[in-house]
């Protein structure tokens, strides 16, 4: 096992392709592994689990790429998620629990459920998300550990 | 209970080439949609689906879930069983519904 330092972070950033259904998860798999090798609470790396792979989800089925960070310091994580997309016209709206957009044949794969927002904001400690019409939405996370 | 335990007590066929007969089990789930898996299914539950996509073999990594039954005589894809060979996930067939593996689970005390 690796042990962080105070001072020391570690940073993973990862290309995320828009349809890539085959590499979903990979990114997120990821970072669960480097989590596990520091230590970090099993419960904790769950959080983190879930919030990054429904916001790696979320670029995979609604935008056309995207750029996923994780940074992990000793005592939290940070996942900054930043898509080239179509935006959200009304973010209060897709926060609600069931609101999804995704396409048929992206549901009928169990995607697109309207639980990606929702399962992000309660698994996180922060979270903000911004987004403008045809250019992008950016999440940001933070999981304390 | 020991996986190698739930192969005698249901109909069930080992999908991939991955297995260990020592993986156990606690308790179980049963979705098709991927989000509530991932915000309701625990750690060390048997998770029983009727997906046979390769996203099924992420999904049970990062939840921890060590055994799908994919259910109704559905197939997984070969991509499902290489993705789920190398995250050491056990995925079992069977032409049961998934009501009745769910009951068949419920019964042999797995809830």
């Amino acid at each position: 096992m690796i042990k962080l330092k105070d001072n020391q972070k570690i940073l993973l950033e990862f290309n995320l392709a828009g349809s890539a259904f085959d590499l979903a998860g990979e990114a997120s798999s990821k970072i669960k592994r480097v989590l596990q090798q520091i230590g970090v609470a099993t419960e904790v790396i769950r959080r983190i689990a879930i919030s990054s792979y429904e916001a790696e989800m979320n670029v995979i089925i609604h935008a056309c790429c995207g750029v996923m960070r994780a940074e992990i310091y000793p005592n939290r994580t940070e996942i900054q998620v930043e898509d080239q997309g179509p935006g959200i016209a009304d973010i209060a709206l897709a926060m609600q629990e069931g609101f999804s957009t995704a396409p048929d044949f992206v549901r009928e794969m169990g995607f697109g459920a309207g639980m990606g927002l929702p399962n992000m904001v309660r698994c996180s400690d922060q979270f903000d998300i911004q987004s403008q019409i045809g250019k992008g939405t950016t999440v940001l996370m933070v999981i304390n550990h | 209970m020991r996986i190698e335990e739930l192969l005698k007590q249901l109909p069930v066929t080992v999908a991939g080439d991955y297995f260990d007969p020592a993986v156990t089990v606690a308790g179980g789930y049963v979705s098709d949609l991927l989000s509530h898996v991932m915000g309701q299914a625990k750690a060390g539950n048997v998770w029983v689906t009727m997906q046979g996509h390769q996203n099924i073999a992420a999904v049970a990594s990062l939840v921890g879930i060590a055994v799908i039954i994919i259910a109704g005589g559905i197939q997984p894809d070969t991509e499902t069983l290489q993705k789920a060979d190398q995250e050491r996930i056990v995925i079992l067939t069977t032409k049961l519904t998934a009501y009745e593996v769910v009951g068949r689970l419920y019964q042999l005390g797995i809830c």
